[in-house]
């Protein structure tokens, strides 16, 4: 666990903290791209460790907040036929379609099944000769290439009955979309670690010229998140918009060369939709022609989705960062994870859902309020182990 | 750029409470709206309103506790115990944590057909093992076959009769301001430890249930005349649940710090692995006291005397009433010195997606 103690040590964070506060000389607006870091900001409380001049918007990196309702509504279509096995990560079986979601399928008899990796669902489909097995192939860069290697084992085993409905979605065109919005409050981004361990991050370079904002590619526990925002903040008090790696013991420059390869193997770029923001050109990726056989889409009736129309959730404005979740009038009221009434409240990506399991009546409450610390901060721990 | 989120609002709230999901077991806030809206409105009388695990039932001049409970683990058997050992264990915990020392134990099997024989000699020899090292005697049961494929082997429940040992009533509403916060050990250890075994992760230290009776501590907290205010076992939807449950019922804000609140190793990193957090996993051994501040350290020294409870620590103390126009916050201060409330477990726990 050293690997992991070592970044969420107080007298570090507290150091760092300390120099962000005495560098900042104005406000300044960051946006951290990835739902993981939004998570992380919220379980510790970063937002309070900063000075009040720093304000984190979190950004679109939510891969379950992002999926579009066609693609949502076609999993559960395509879930509900007796002959399927429907594999799936764990979060997307909350998130609503347009008139169910699917868990309601595998509440109803489908067989819905929560995997670990899309190996798990390959594996299903040897062992179920008998059965179509689908798995729900979202995500960013970053689940990108284990999807291809699925498809890619599928057919070298002459697997005809897997597929992938894929939902897959890269990040900087969404950087360049926020950015070209004239009214953004986003001056600065901390790009997802993760998402550049496998990619690289020689794409940003020309990006951030081009968006005129600093990237720091950063990490996801406190001390990485904290890192991040120095070192971003220290190139908006330069006057600078350089890419810069917080995350240099994961990501190196030119990423996960295999990972890479594999990707460019079985996937091409698309057009993909944005929940909430619309389709953003070369944003997305689709299965090559020549693995078209594995492509659910293909294998399965299209469905129409039933809904199409806004009714209040503001996932497209906070995932842009333009508003916060607490900003919703439905947050926390009609809106919560167990009656969703947008995907950032189901995930556990999504920012809506930081803010409710972490912040919620503490953000607005306690906005002020000095952490305590008791007279029980002083016990020892004994050694656990 | 157009912001829309395509999202059917109105269906959604009411179709989503259409069916019983696997999220209305979970202990957390699901399970509590199934329990307001579709139970207890139709089974409505004070016992109920107690609002407890164990009804306490006035009966020929004696005060009995009374509760069930029913197990469903899968697998069946799991390092550290059995679903025998824990409908024996949760029962009786369920006793004790309302300051009764149980007596008698019922046991209803649901058996599923094809269920090797073996396993079932297994489950009931840990049950009856269990029974004694307890001190209580299983003196009733039931048995029923389900077709192949309706059961996951063995379904077990229990109910509990207790004699009540304690002066004062062990409740949630005694919970009062600046009471300190005893947890009894360290915390996630039976979730993770079933959790491992159902997916066959093979970890460096094998992780081992928690699962164990905890009517001695309790006893003896109880003869030692500390004042209890409250009591709560550790179960579904974890310790993060178990604080928020008891801070609504009381309406008191709580305080707890996370650097107080032990999680071994293997559990941490059992629950990085699958983006799990050990406040919402179950434990099945622990349990949360509620005591005057001024008799903590009295506490403490009791508790540490057992095996079960050796790693007790005060990890918080209860701030006070909440105002009218608050909610009944529990907050944790965090190790890296800010704070955070604490929800109720929403519906499962699912393992991350990236």
């Amino acid at each position: 666990m050293q690997y992991l103690t070592e970044y969420r040590e107080r007298a570090s964070v507290e150091k760092i903290s300390a120099e962000i506060q005495r560098i900042t000389t104005r406000p300044w607006a960051l946006m951290e791209v990835c739902g993981g870091q939004t998570h992380a900001i919220a379980k510790y409380g970063l937002q309070q460790l900063l000075p009040p001049e720093i304000e984190l918007l979190h950004g679109p990196g939510c891969p379950v907040c992002v999926t579009s309702l066609a693609i949502i509504d076609q999993a559960i279509a395509i879930a509900a036929r007796p002959e399927v096995i429907f594999c799936s990560f764990g979060d997307m079986l909350r998130v609503p379609g347009s008139h169910s979601d699917l868990l309601s399928v595998k509440a109803a008899g489908g067989d819905v099944r929560t995997v670990y990796s899309p190996m798990d669902a390959l594996a299903l489909a040897q062992v179920h000769p008998d059965r179509q097995v689908v798995f729900f192939a979202i995500g960013f860069e970053t689940t990108a290439p284990a999807n291809a290697m699925a498809v890619f084992q599928a057919q070298r085993k002459g697997l005809g009955n897997f597929s992938l409905l894929v939902s897959q979605f890269l990040v900087p065109p969404a950087i360049e979309t926020i950015c070209a919005d004239g009214d953004t409050r986003v001056q600065g981004f901390l790009a997802a670690g993760h998402v550049c361990a496998i990619t690289g991050f020689e794409a940003y370079q020309p990006l951030a010229q081009r968006i005129r904002r600093p990237i720091v590619v950063t990490g996801f526990e406190p001390l990485d998140i904290l890192e991040g925002v120095l070192m971003c903040v220290r190139q908006l008090e330069q006057g600078t918009c350089d890419v810069q790696n917080q995350y240099a013991r994961a990501v190196p420059r030119e990423g996960n060369r295999p990972a890479r390869e594999m990707l460019q193997r079985v996937f091409e770029i698309s057009p993909q939709h944005w929940r909430g923001v619309g389709e953003i050109a070369g944003s997305g990726l689709r299965l090559r022609p020549q693995y078209s056989a594995f492509d659910a889409n293909q294998r399965f009736p299209r469905v129409t989705t039933g809904r199409d129309d806004s009714r209040g959730c503001i996932s497209g404005q906070i995932m842009q960062g333009r508003s916060k979740p607490d900003d919703c009038p439905h947050f926390g009221k009609a809106c919560r994870p167990q009656s969703p009434l947008g995907a950032p409240m189901v995930s556990s990506e999504g920012p809506c859902a930081a803010y409710y399991r972490y912040a919620s009546r503490y953000a607005s409450r306690y906005a002020n309020r000095k952490p305590a610390r008791s007279q029980y901060e002083k016990q020892e721990l004994p050694n656990e182990h | 750029m157009n912001i829309e989120c395509p999202l059917p609002m109105e269906t959604l709230a009411t179709d989503s409470e259409e069916m019983v999901r696997l999220g209305h077991g979970s202990g957390g806030e699901l399970t509590e709206r199934l329990l307001q809206n579709f139970v207890f409105p139709y089974i409505d009388n004070r016992w109920i309103q107690q609002g407890h695990d164990s009804a306490t039932l006035p009966l020929d001049g004696s005060r009995l506790v009374f509760t069930t409970d029913s197990f469903v683990v899968s697998p069946l058997f799991f390092p550290g115990g059995n679903i025998g050992t824990l409908a024996v264990y949760g029962t009786v915990n369920d006793l004790a944590m309302s300051g009764a020392r149980p007596k008698y134990l019922s046991c209803g099997l649901i058996l599923e057909e094809g269920l090797p024989l073996k396993q079932l000699a297994r489950i009931m020899q840990s049950m009856g093992r269990a029974a004694a090292e307890v001190g209580v005697q299983l003196v009733t049961g039931d048995t029923k076959v389900v077709e192949k494929g309706k059961g996951d082997g063995v379904y077990i429940n229990t109910s509990g009769i207790g004699v009540l040992a304690a002066p004062q009533p062990i409740h949630p509403r005694q919970i009062a301001a600046s009471d300190a916060i005893i947890l009894s050990g360290d915390i996630g250890r039976h979730g993770m430890a079933v959790m491992a075994a159902r997916e066959g992760l093979d970890f460096e230290n094998p992780l081992h249930s928690d699962c164990a009776p905890l009517c001695d501590p309790v006893m003896a907290l109880l003869a030692a005349a500390i004042d209890v205010h409250c009591l709560r076992d550790l179960t579904r939807g974890g310790l993060a649940t178990a604080l928020v449950e008891l801070a609504e019922s009381s309406h008191m804000q709580m305080q707890v710090h996370e650097d107080q609140i032990p999680v071994t190793e293997c559990v941490q990193g059992a629950c990085e692995l699958l983006g799990l957090d050990p406040m919402y996993v179950a434990n099945e051994g622990r349990f949360l006291l509620f005591v005057p501040a001024n008799q903590q350290q009295a506490a403490l020294e009791i508790l540490q005397a057992f095996d079960v409870s050796a790693g007790s620590r005060v990890i918080g103390e209860v701030i006070g009433l909440v105002d009218d126009a608050g909610t009944a916050d529990v907050i944790l201060s965090n190790a890296l010195g800010s704070e955070r409330l604490l929800c109720r477990l929403p519906g499962e726990q699912l393992p991350r997606i990236c």
